[in-house]
């Protein structure tokens, strides 16, 4: 065994592993972050536990989604990956570098997006908004004015490329935020719900071309939290689930379902009631209500099947109908409620 | 980092500094804002001589030494302070600095960048001053009398260490939060005060004066009225008659080079602690 502090540092754990790898598999896989009893706290008038003893392992070539309900540290823990935040113990390494003492040796070779994110400079056009960032990382002008043009066009904003940032509405700020990471070509790149609040055809629009970056070359890794569950599963190869500053599941979306067991994942429609009875029935490992205007929807994870009976005779005592019932193939979704015991919405 | 990308950071910061120093809605209300701010500012300052001479014996070279040290106190104030202020609108009106702080480029280059372009600025609104006070107020200035060796270098140390200054505030603004303008705005009250801008350092009691000779400007400014009206007899007035101009140049020197250190060091630890305690893309209003 190496000692601790010499597996720690990226250079000798990659040495490390495709050795021991090189016998097994004919390619070389080397990682792309590597994180060891890592915690963050933040202190305040009352300490927050952002980040609780992670440990995650995320290869070069992977598209790697964070999934978890609000507050549950996806974007802490993609702000220490990024430089932006110190962690508060544990390590990091982001292509073999520390994030704590190296972080010039990581920043060259990464990007960050939030979504949502509305930055930059108003009174530049989004043009000069995105070269200037090329410039911060020493693109070539010639490839930065090339890499920008095609960008531009996959992300339909070639028309207000020359439009001051303060003329242009919110989405299509965020798309050139979107731009601004890919556009210094990032061996790494962090994604931070990149499709929040953008309409459907555009984050259908993102989506692919997420795919297509990361296909188009096989070094390039990618990092995205979302809360939309339908995301995590086109997109991902692999998902980890955190909750409360855990992760509570590391694996395939594939994966993740099987967890959930074939029979055990129903929805049903009836007229609206409420739903907290629903909670004390023995056998309801998860549910998750949402109320529409004339209908509430449930969608629960049952130990049994038999369960069912008792969950419909409470409804009905309660007053309301039962206006559809349906046992379904298990999502992502009833896997994170599954292992969370609770929706993620 | 290499001193390419440090240059290449350099220009490219200072192209955006004078992008948002110059690019008003319109230009008409620039060229307006960048002419009526000094000329208001001398016109204030043509009041507070008024009430000087009435209580002071008259100095022929008194009004030229309060306009001077007035006018080229606006390099303090834009330079110093405006370096702090990029810290606050980057982090929470443009909502930039998250993104520039997780590139390769070094925060402290990209600073001095942007306060280049706060220097043009403020040269243009010194020039304006300065012609303002000729033709008008009846300045005396004979650009043939100019001590140009002596004013050239003062005018880059100067600068040195006038964008050091801001930059160690630069590093205490990274952990406060936008409100703290206001400190800056009393800190720069207080220099203005003990740097013998307006009044001769003479006129402080002598623990005023004792603080006002360990800062740089107060040296700084001495060696531009000197410089501006060689022989007129202004190095009589603020207090370190004493002191050739050879002296005081390296007493600038030295405390531009002590800052430049500081601030280098300050920043160091306040970069650290801003990443530790997440303050980097902290909003505190919009
Ligand atoms: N700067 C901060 N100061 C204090 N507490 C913070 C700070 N940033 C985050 N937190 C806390 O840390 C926890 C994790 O927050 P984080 O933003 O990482 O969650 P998240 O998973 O990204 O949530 P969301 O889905 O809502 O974006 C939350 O409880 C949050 O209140
Ligand atoms: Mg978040």
């Amino acid at each position: 065994m190496l000692p601790d502090t010499l597996l720690r540092t990226g250079r000798i754990w990659n040495v490390e592993q495709s050795f021991l790898l090189g016998h097994l598999i004919p390619f070389r896989v080397t990682t792309a972050i590597e994180i060891r009893s890592l915690s963050r706290v933040f202190s305040g008038r009352k300490e927050t536990l952002a980040l609780d003893d992670i440990n995650l392992t995320v290869e070069e070539g992977e598209l790697f989604g964070l999934l978890g309900p609000n507050g549950a540290g996806k974007t802490t823990l993609i702000k220490i990956l990024s430089t932006l935040l110190l962690p508060s113990n544990g390590t990091a390494h982001v292509l073999g570098h520390d994030v704590y003492s190296d972080a010039n040796s990581i920043r060259k070779r990464i990007n960050m997006v939030s979504g949502g994110e509305i930055s930059g400079y108003g009174l530049l056009t989004i043009r000069e908004n995105l070269w200037m960032f090329t410039q911060f990382y020493g693109v070539p002008r010639v490839v930065a004015k090339k890499r920008i043009d095609n960008l531009l066009d996959i992300f339909g904003l070639q028309d207000k490329a020359d439009a001051k940032l303060r003329t242009v509405s919110t989405g299509q700020r965020q798309k050139m935020n979107i731009i601004r990471g890919f556009a210094t070509d990032p061996e790494l790149i962090f994604l931070d719900e990149p499709t929040l609040g953008l309409d459907v055809s555009t984050s259908i629009d993102i989506r692919n071309y997420l795919r297509e970056w990361i296909s188009e070359c096989s070094s390039r890794t990618m990092m995205l939290t979302t809360h939309y569950m339908k995301e995590a599963e086109e997109l991902c190869d692999r998902v980890a689930i955190i909750d409360r500053g855990r992760i509570v599941a590391i694996d395939t979306p594939a994966g993740l379902k099987r967890r959930v067991g074939r029979g055990s994942s129903f929805l049903i429609e009836a007229t609206p009631f409420n739903p907290e009875s629903i909670q004390s029935i023995p056998g309801v490992r998860a549910f998750v209500a949402r109320p529409s205007e004339d209908h509430m929807h449930l969608r629960m994870i049952l130990d049994d099947e038999s369960v069912i009976a008792d969950i419909i005779s409470e409804i009905v005592s309660s007053g309301a109908q039962v206006t559809s019932l349906n046992k379904n193939e298990p999502t992502l979704e009833d896997a994170f409620m599954h292992l969370v015991g609770r929706g993620l919405v | 980092m290499a001193i390419k990308d440090h240059l290449r950071t350099l220009k490219i910061s200072a192209w955006l500094g004078w992008q948002i120093e110059s690019n008003w809605a319109r230009p008409s209300l620039f060229l307006l804002y960048s002419f009526i701010r000094p000329i208001a500012a001398t016109l204030i300052l043509v009041i507070m001589y008024l009430i000087v001479k009435q209580n002071v014996a008259s100095e022929p070279a008194l009004f030229s030494y309060m306009y001077l040290g007035a006018t080229f106190y606006m390099f303090v104030s834009s330079v110093v302070f405006g370096i702090t202020y990029v810290i606050h609108t980057d982090r929470e009106h443009y909502q930039t600095l998250r993104n520039i702080y997780i590139s390769p480029i070094s925060l402290y280059v990209y600073l001095i960048g942007r306060a280049a372009g706060k220097v043009a600025l403020a040269t243009l609104a010194v020039i304006i001053s300065l012609i303002f006070g000729i033709v008008v107020l009846g300045l005396p200035f004979n650009l043939l009398m100019v001590d140009w060796i002596l004013f050239v270098p003062t005018m880059a140390l100067g600068m040195a260490c006038l964008i050091s200054l801001g930059l160690a505030l630069a590093g205490i603004s990274l952990l406060t939060a936008k409100h703290s303008t206001s400190i800056n705005e009393g800190v720069g009250g207080l220099v203005y005060l003990l740097c013998g801008a307006v009044f001769p350092i003479t006129v402080l009691p002598a623990w005023g004066q004792a603080i006002g000779l360990t800062i740089p400007i107060t040296y700084w400014l001495e060696l531009i009225r000197r410089s501006l009206y060689p022989g007129e007899g202004i190095e009589l007035l603020g207090g370190l008659q004493d002191f050739t101009d050879g002296t005081i140049m390296i007493f600038l020197l030295i405390s531009t080079l002590i800052f430049t250190m500081l601030s280098l060091t300050m920043f160091h630890y306040a970069d650290r602690i801003a990443r530790k305690k997440g303050k980097l893309d902290m909003i505190t209003t919009y």
